[in-house]
């Protein structure tokens, strides 16, 4: 239970970073909490040539408002966004979700970009960067790009970022007025990885839902939004048989896997309850704004 | 590839310079380079807490932390707390409620305990509960470790 020999560099700017990632050839790991990456290498599931300390690059961690969105820097710890004043102001959901994420030794440590980048498919954030369709800014040597939410995750822990590349910065476009939200995970102790968690806005204009968003993780090889259960909300005031029609939508797009924690079936109907309490949550608050 | 990096660690008030491989992780240093036992390993992949110390006043696995990422910082561990016969509130109350048998994840819950209580008010044994979720005691129940720290929470006037 210790990890194999590797090299290691400090990097004390981003362009030394990537500049780092890019000789290594898609044989170095970036280090940025290590709360997922170093259990990997104590177990030896990994051995990387060289590991990319990003913790001493200054002004990679920040939380800032801009006119229509929040920029959230990827070494960002979960414990800053999870008591972030802008983030409780405009994206509370969020605040709600840090609280579930791992045990505060672990919030202290691990940061938004890796754990978007490590994309384990029970993970909140994930699940929140969809959600909220948050853009991913993402650098390498040879320049910049950035990549949608859902265009991001791909696989269990697969990503779309290869070797040479790093997660710098996560948009998150503000949320309409009169939005309301709902948060509902269960996982077998506080703070472990959900056997699934659902997360919802809705946003009502004239008594209807004007915008509908469900998102979803430990249901499926990664995060997930339920597109078809949205539309069946469009336009629509939310009620008891309104909100069964959209979790069996919900049920028949996602097919989760049975491990030793839950089965496939139990996953599905938790979903469904899960769903069913966020949407209820998210209806209240967005008309209790909207009164 | 260089084998080992010199590190500069502040350790309970005490600078340590060493020389460690990069491999090295932070519970190995303190307890083997730096001979602190008081922290504990157990699982050394961040699930069991008992190696928990503070980072520069934050809780952090010392299992999950390499020693060259303590370079330039400060590092508290369970013999920071107090000594026998002068024991920290926290620690006389763990005492008094018997919140240890075996004692082996203590120093963990006593390190976990510090930082919750600077962060969060514990306002209801549900939030102390949450706050340990992640230091596991197969002696305890966790019974007595809830109480011993609503005892100290108590005492320092907070609501209950």
């Amino acid at each position: 239970m210790k990890p194999p020999v590797f090299d290691y560099i400090a990097a004390s700017s981003i362009d030394m970073a990537v500049a780092a990632l890019a000789e290594a050839g898609g044989e170095a790991k970036v280090l940025a909490g290590g709360q997922s990456l170093i259990p990997m290498l104590n177990f030896r599931l990994l051995r990387p040539s060289i590991l990319v300390d990003i913790n001493r690059i200054p002004g990679l961690g920040f939380v800032e408002e801009t006119a229509n969105s929040v920029r959230i820097g990827a070494l960002t710890r979960h414990f800053q966004l999870e008591t972030s004043a802008v983030i409780a102001r405009h994206f509370p959901i969020l605040s709600r979700a840090m609280t579930h994420v791992a045990h505060l030794a672990i919030r202290n440590r691990g940061t938004i970009g890796g754990s978007l980048s490590h994309a384990d498919p029970a993970a909140e954030l994930p699940m929140m960067v969809l959600l909220f369709d948050a853009r991913l800014h993402i650098v390498s040597s040879g320049g910049s790009r950035t990549v949608a939410a859902r265009d991001f995750f791909l696989d269990p822990m697969t990503v779309d970022l290869d070797g040479a590349e790093l997660l710098s910065e996560i948009v998150v476009p503000k949320l309409p007025p009169k939005t309301g939200w709902g948060f509902e995970e269960v996982a077998r102790r506080h703070g472990d990885f959900a056997l699934a968690a659902a997360a919802t806005t809705l946003t009502v204009s004239g008594g209807v839902i004007a915008q509908a968003r469900i998102a979803l993780t430990g249901v499926g090889p990664t995060a997930l939004r339920a597109a078809e259960a949205e539309q069946l909300l469009l336009g629509q005031a939310l009620n008891d048989g309104l909100s069964k029609r959209v979790i069996i939508a919900m049920h028949d797009a996602i097919a989760p896997q049975s491990d030793l924690h839950a089965s496939s079936d139990y996953r599905r109907h938790l979903a469904g309850v899960l769903v069913g309490r966020a949407l209820a949550a998210a209806w209240r608050r967005a008309t209790e704004a909207a009164a | 590839m260089k084998e080992t990096r010199d590190i500069t660690v502040n350790v309970n008030g005490t600078d340590h310079k060493a020389s460690v491989e990069p491999r090295l992780l932070l519970a190995d240093f303190l307890r083997h380079t730096l001979g602190l036992t008081g922290t504990h390993v157990g699982c050394e992949h961040g699930v069991c807490g008992a190696c928990t110390v503070l980072v520069d006043g934050d809780s952090a696995r010392s299992c999950l932390m390499l020693a060259v990422q303590a370079d330039g910082h400060r590092v508290e561990t369970v013999e920071s707390l107090g000594r026998i016969g002068q024991m920290n509130a926290l620690q006389e109350s763990f005492h008094e409620h018997h919140a240890l048998q075996c004692g082996f994840c203590t120093p963990g819950m006593l390190m976990t305990a510090t930082d919750l209580l600077c962060k969060y008010p514990l306002a209801t044994d549900d939030d102390i509960r949450h706050g340990l979720s992640g230091n596991l005691c197969r002696c305890t129940g966790y019974e007595h470790v809830v109480k011993a720290i609503r005892a100290v929470v108590a005492k320092a006037g907070r609501t209950r």
